[in-house]
């Protein structure tokens, strides 16, 4: 049988390798850099092939990174794990308690609610940040780890996509639950909570990208290395320190790293959480 | 007397017993609903009341000898008088009319890819989603690499093509905004990409069989069944894109601190310099009330627009 040759198929491979360049190019330069010892190579590399081409592979500013005094890399990891894991494991509980209320409890009060969670998503959060910094101030939270995680464990995001799932409940498993004399804390708990796995799979993968990603926050309301995560240190760590692109990359690839591989085991969550997030949503 | 106290005490005890059922049954409610309350209350709800009343006083940050005042509707026409606001408002639609138009013209077309008949098409996916797991503050500092002057990769493509000398991306104004724009396309396509192929699964296969049978072309299947097929995504996808693009901070802070000459500088990193760097609370909450009223004032009005298309 002979193979018939398609054009169409052709262009289309070819539109995807030129897409996919584009995609690898900055990311595999940001990997062959960090492997580049000498600042020197690095800086005569950077518009030639050996950019995105290892000519040398060391660990050399790994290692300076890892060891660097002022720029504790370890310490930002733990910072960024903590603030991440707290808010998000905390509003997976908290905002899913709130919208199995909304969607089966019996007060007047839930339509308002809902409304309101509505009327506020178009509040950009970036809009809340100069009022929020005066209330925290006043709290005495500025430069910890609560002034990075309290504020964001409620979500009305996260609370309307618990509460779509959950309204959308079989009535008879509820009433059935009621009528054996089960209360409405331990409905959600043994009923609606452990039910809802694909949202929160979907809440815990945007929360973490979210939290992970956090720049102008931690920006405003950490001082020193204490607190600080990821991020932001990697804004400070290249702002001073321009010249070193070397350790700077190696810095990013450690950064990117984590999040990388979590990504690749979970792809499948991943892919159905974004997508359903804004279907539903 | 004993019979009728029988009599009575029976319904009482259930009224009794039925009263404790309700108000357990409130408790719990209480019980799930108080906690997310409370934080939404305090730092959602309270920090928006805080920017309207702050923006009509002279709050600073750190607490003065003079007591704040309230000076009515002083700070909204400073902002509206600024020219470094009105610069950041420019600067923000420029980048909002820019990214736009590109990030959704891209990301359509990685869908329509991914969605055809395509050789190695999980591995195109795998890689295409990677720039959304990336950190921004990384992505920033790879791209700054790429940018540089005078022999940074993107001016030795230029090379490539013939041109001389070199483009100074992120130190001349007409270029730099462009050069966030391309990054930040690069940063966020995937997850537009994501929603667009979701959009394009919707669409049913019959439709495409039947325009086949009529003898439909590829660009008429395009033009008359997959665009008013994806109606409600194109919608959605220019909504969250445009709103996504008006809140731009990140990037211009870390690679150009909004220079040069202010030309890249935006309504939010505008609001967070008045706010947290010249600690001129009052003003800063002027400036995030009208950020507010015009970010609102856009989904409504897009919304509004395309549901009458």
């Amino acid at each position: 049988m002979m193979k018939i040759f398609n054009p169409y198929k052709a262009l289309r491979t070819l539109a995807a390798v030129v897409i996919l360049l584009c995609v690898l190019v900055p990311l595999s330069m940001m990997v062959t850099l960090s492997l580049n010892p000498s600042e020197e190579n690095i800086l005569i590399n950077m518009g030639t092939l050996h950019a995105f081409i290892p000519e040398t592979v060391s660990l050399q500013n790994y290692k300076e990174v890892l060891n660097d005094p002022y720029q504790p890399f370890a310490r930002y990891l733990l910072n960024t794990l903590l603030v991440v894991f707290c808010t998000v494991g905390a509003g997976i509980f908290i905002n899913s308690a709130a919208a199995f209320a909304l969607a089966w409890g019996r007060g007047g009060y839930r339509k308002i609610y809902l409304m309101v969670i509505i009327a506020v998503f178009v509040i950009p959060g970036e809009a809340l940040t100069i009022p929020l910094l005066l209330l925290v101030s006043k709290f005495g939270w500025i430069d910890s780890y609560q002034v990075q995680i309290v504020p964001f464990i409620a979500s009305t995001f996260s609370i309307f996509l618990f509460y779509q799932f959950f309204s959308k409940l079989p009535q008879e498993l509820i009433e059935a639950a009621r009528i054996d004399g089960a209360r409405l804390f331990q409905i959600y708990f043994k009923i609606g909570f452990p039910l809802s796995t694909p949202v929160i799979a979907t809440v815990s993968i945007l929360g973490f990208l979210d939290a992970w990603n956090s720049y102008l926050w931690p920006l405003m309301v950490t001082r020193g290395t204490e607190f600080r995560p990821l991020g932001v240190a990697m804004a400070a760590f290249f702002g001073t320190q321009q010249a070193y692109w070397g350790n700077i990359m190696a810095f990013a690839v450690l950064m990117t790293l984590p999040i990388i591989i979590v990504f690749l085991v979970f792809q499948k969550y991943f892919v159905t959480s974004v997508v359903g997030s804004s279907v539903k949503g | 007397m004993m019979q009728n106290h029988h009599n009575l005490s029976r319904p009482a005890g259930q009224k009794l017993r039925r009263n404790k059922l309700k108000t357990q049954e409130w408790l719990d409610e209480l019980l799930l609903v108080l906690p997310a309350s409370v934080l939404l209350l305090t730092f959602l709800i309270l920090p928006f009341l805080m920017a309207g009343y702050l923006s009509f006083t002279d709050q600073r940050l750190i607490p003065r000898p003079i007591p704040t005042e309230f000076v009515g509707f002083q700070n909204y026409l400073t902002v509206l008088r600024d020219p470094e606001f009105w610069q950041a408002f420019k600067n923000t639609a420029y980048f909002v009319v820019l990214v736009v138009p590109f990030q959704c013209a891209i990301s359509l077309l990685c869908a329509l890819l991914l969605n055809s008949e395509l050789h190695l098409r999980s591995l195109f996916r795998s890689v295409a989603l990677l720039p959304l797991v990336t950190p921004m503050t990384v992505i920033v500092v790879i791209w700054a690499a790429l940018y540089r002057i005078p022999d940074g990769f993107l001016n030795s493509v230029l090379h490539l093509f013939g041109f001389q000398g070199y483009v100074d991306w992120l130190g001349d104004m007409t270029f730099a905004m462009p050069a966030i724009v391309l990054l930040s396309a690069w940063a966020t396509f995937p997850f537009q990409m994501l929603i667009f192929l979701a959009g394009l699964q919707d669409i049913p296969m019959e439709r495409y069989e039947a325009a086949k049978i009529d003898g439909a072309g590829t660009w008429e299947m395009f033009r008359y069944i997959t665009f008013p097929g994806l109606r409600n995504t194109n919608i959605f996808i220019l909504i969250i894109t445009t709103l996504q693009a008006f809140k731009l901070f990140t990037q211009v802070d870390i690679l150009t601190h909004g220079g040069p000459l202010g030309s890249t500088n935006t309504l939010v990193r505008y609001m967070v310099q008045e706010g947290y760097s010249s600690q001129q609370v009052g003003y800063a909450s002027a400036v995030a009330v009208v950020f507010v009223i015009l970010v609102g004032a856009l989904a409504v009005l897009q919304r509004v627009l395309l549901k009458n298309e």
